[in-house]
């Protein structure tokens, strides 16, 4: 199918990213180009077939739960673009 | 023979032998690493400390006979696999920084066996491409021709091991990313069945198709690095609790009862370049000649996989890579003062094009309204695509098959078309819907002398007998020619 600049600027959205109207452009011509490649898979008879999301069977794979060593937390901190000593920083979001 | 020529089996012996210490040849590595990376472009980060430290503990090791076949031996990590303490990017700005305070279970698995880590290695940004072109960071250059693309998205691994620049590397494939670039360097990889090889650690693209698995310079090293990365780990909960064979018990007997499947559908596939299908034509004649029978089989839903993969592996990325929005690491655009913007703009600004373009595509394909015609819609043929490997290898034990439609194509060549490397991805991309191994080994070269992978892909849990058939086909037609020419 072809895809709207405008529908390319609502799913850049969803995905929280910017697009300059230039690209915008460009990325709708080369996603229709892909989806209308895509669309080939209309042409397979699927009524009946179960989808397929993981292609080895493994039951949910449980574990008892038992405190373990974890990460310190300065560690878990260590890779922060903006930290203090207990959290990460973030812009202020309330007012 | 200079060390860093070695595989990692004749230097075993040598470092057994006493003929050699580790810290000389990870030195003679490292020298290597100086006289060709400007021109091979293979490493991100190179640690030269870290890997003489390493290399000082395994000669430690050594001299107390408590070694392992891997103990000392220089490998490169591809940089989407966590390193405590070493820089870990995924060729990507917005983890340029990142440096990983944990190891992946294959690293603690590889560091247990003694071995030497010389660096991380160039690769597509968060593993999206064949080319290793969507890097962020660098251009790779194949070592049999440094106009050329090294393939993808291992390509720095495969430069690295080709060039001589390692004695073996990581790589991970979802679609073909050890497989093709190791057809395009002319030496082996492996993508093991899913499950095979933990991916604990490993930097998620699209969770149910990524594999970690090597690539080095005979299958000898291929089954010896297997026999140290598989197993069961607790800490992956797609990872199967299934025992592990000794891959090096399978390098024996003959092919005699090992019948082989030829897909009919791979045959008259759409851009195989002549040179190829002559080449892996002539390694199924050699195969044929050792004993195994050929049968062809029919893989019908063939045509559809790169389809279907193409909302798939996007699809998972899309969800995997949303963790990237500046806060807990990675870049952060520091003038947006609202946390939206703040997301946007670091993600904009962070991940390059291609990244973007399959983010949007798999947002796409999730999104309200087009879910069942798109997600829905590919899982659903994923499980026809799975069908027709059931069927196939009812009648065979092993496929036989091109890896690459063409060899290393020239760098530059598809930069604003993605459809058409997309679509270069045929022979590989089923493999991953369907978990099944896959191992390139080389088989050939093009009239212009590039290297030509052969593809051999069995059942889940087949490794063994991938390994056997490509030592067999590799001891018939040998690996003396596999050295590019790029001088020292």
């Amino acid at each position: 199918m072809k895809i709207t600049p405008e529908e390319v600027i609502h799913v850049a959205n969803l995905a929280r990213l910017d697009l300059d109207e230039a690209v915008v452009e460009k990325v709708s011509h080369q996603m229709g180009a892909i989806l209308e490649y895509i669309d080939k898979l209309n042409e397979v008879d699927t009524s009946h077939v179960q989808p397929t999301t993981h292609a080895i069977f493994l039951t949910n794979a449980f574990r008892d739960d038992l405190v373990h060593e974890h990460l310190e937390r300065n560690q878990a901190l260590c890779n922060a673009p903006q930290r203090d000593e207990t959290c990460f920083l973030v812009p202020r979001i309330i007012g | 023979m200079k060390p860093y020529e070695l595989t990692i089996s004749q230097a075993h012996e040598r470092l057994k032998q006493k003929e050699l210490s580790a810290v000389e040849l990870t030195r003679s590595v490292l020298d290597r690493i100086h006289a060709v990376e400007n021109r091979v472009n293979a490493y991100i980060t190179i640690d030269e400390k870290l890997a003489l430290d390493q290399a000082e503990i395994a000669d430690g090791l050594i001299a107390r006979d408590n070694m392992t076949p891997l103990t000392g031996i220089p490998l490169a990590i591809k940089d989407l696999i966590c390193t405590k303490g070493l820089r870990t990017t995924c060729a990507s700005r917005i983890l340029e920084n990142f440096v990983p305070p944990y190891d992946a279970t294959v690293i603690e698995k590889l560091k247990s066996a003694g071995t030497v880590i010389v660096g991380k290695v160039n690769m597509d940004e968060f593993a999206m491409g064949s080319s290793t072109e969507n890097s962020g960071i660098k251009i790779t250059h194949n070592p049999w021709d440094l106009t050329r693309s090294p393939g993808g998205s291992s390509g720095g691994s495969a430069a690295a091991v080709s060039a001589d620049m390692c004695l073996g590397a990581l790589g991970s494939d979802t679609g073909g990313s050890i497989r093709q670039p190791a057809s395009h360097c002319g030496i082996v990889g492996l993508k093991p069945t899913y499950g095979r090889v933990s991916r604990y650690g490993l930097v998620a693209f699209a969770s149910s198709l990524d594999q970690i698995g090597p690539l080095t310079r005979d299958v000898r090293d291929c089954a010896v690095m297997m026999n140290v990365i598989s197993g069961h780990d607790a800490k992956d909960s797609t990872s199967v609790p299934k025992s592990v064979p000794n891959y090096l018990d399978f390098l024996n007997g003959d092919l005699k009862n090992t019948v082989v499947g030829i897909p009919r559908e791979y045959q008259s596939a759409r851009g195989l370049d002549s040179d190829v299908a002559d080449a892996v034509t002539n390694a199924i004649q050699t195969i044929e000649s050792m004993g195994a029978r050929c049968v062809e089989v029919s893989l019908p839903h063939t045509e559809y996989a790169v389809a279907a993969y193409y909302v798939i592996a996007p699809s998972e990325a899309s969800s995997n890579l949303a963790r990237y929005d500046g806060v807990k690491y990675g870049f952060r655009d520091r003038d947006k003062s609202d946390l939206l913007d703040m997301y946007r703009s670091s993600r904009s600004k962070g991940f390059g094009p291609e990244v973007q373009r399959r983010i949007l595509l798999g947002t796409f394909s999730l999104s309200s309204g087009y879910y069942d015609a798109y997600y829905r819609k590919a899982s659903q043929v994923r499980t026809r695509i799975m069908e027709d490997f059931k069927q196939a290898f009812e009648k065979c034990d092993v496929l036989l098959s091109p890896v690459a439609p063409t060899p290393a194509f020239p760098i530059g060549e598809n930069a604003d078309d993605p459809l058409t490397i997309y679509l270069s991805d045929i022979f590989t991309i089923s493999a991953n819907l369907a978990g099944i191994p896959g191992l390139s080994v080389p088989c050939g070269f093009s009239s212009g002398g590039l290297p030509i992978g052969l593809q051999i892909m069995g059942p889940h849990f087949s490794e063994g007998q991938l390994l056997k058939t490509a030592w067999h086909f590799e001891q018939a037609i040998g690996i003396q020619d596999r050295k590019p020419e790029i001088g020292s």
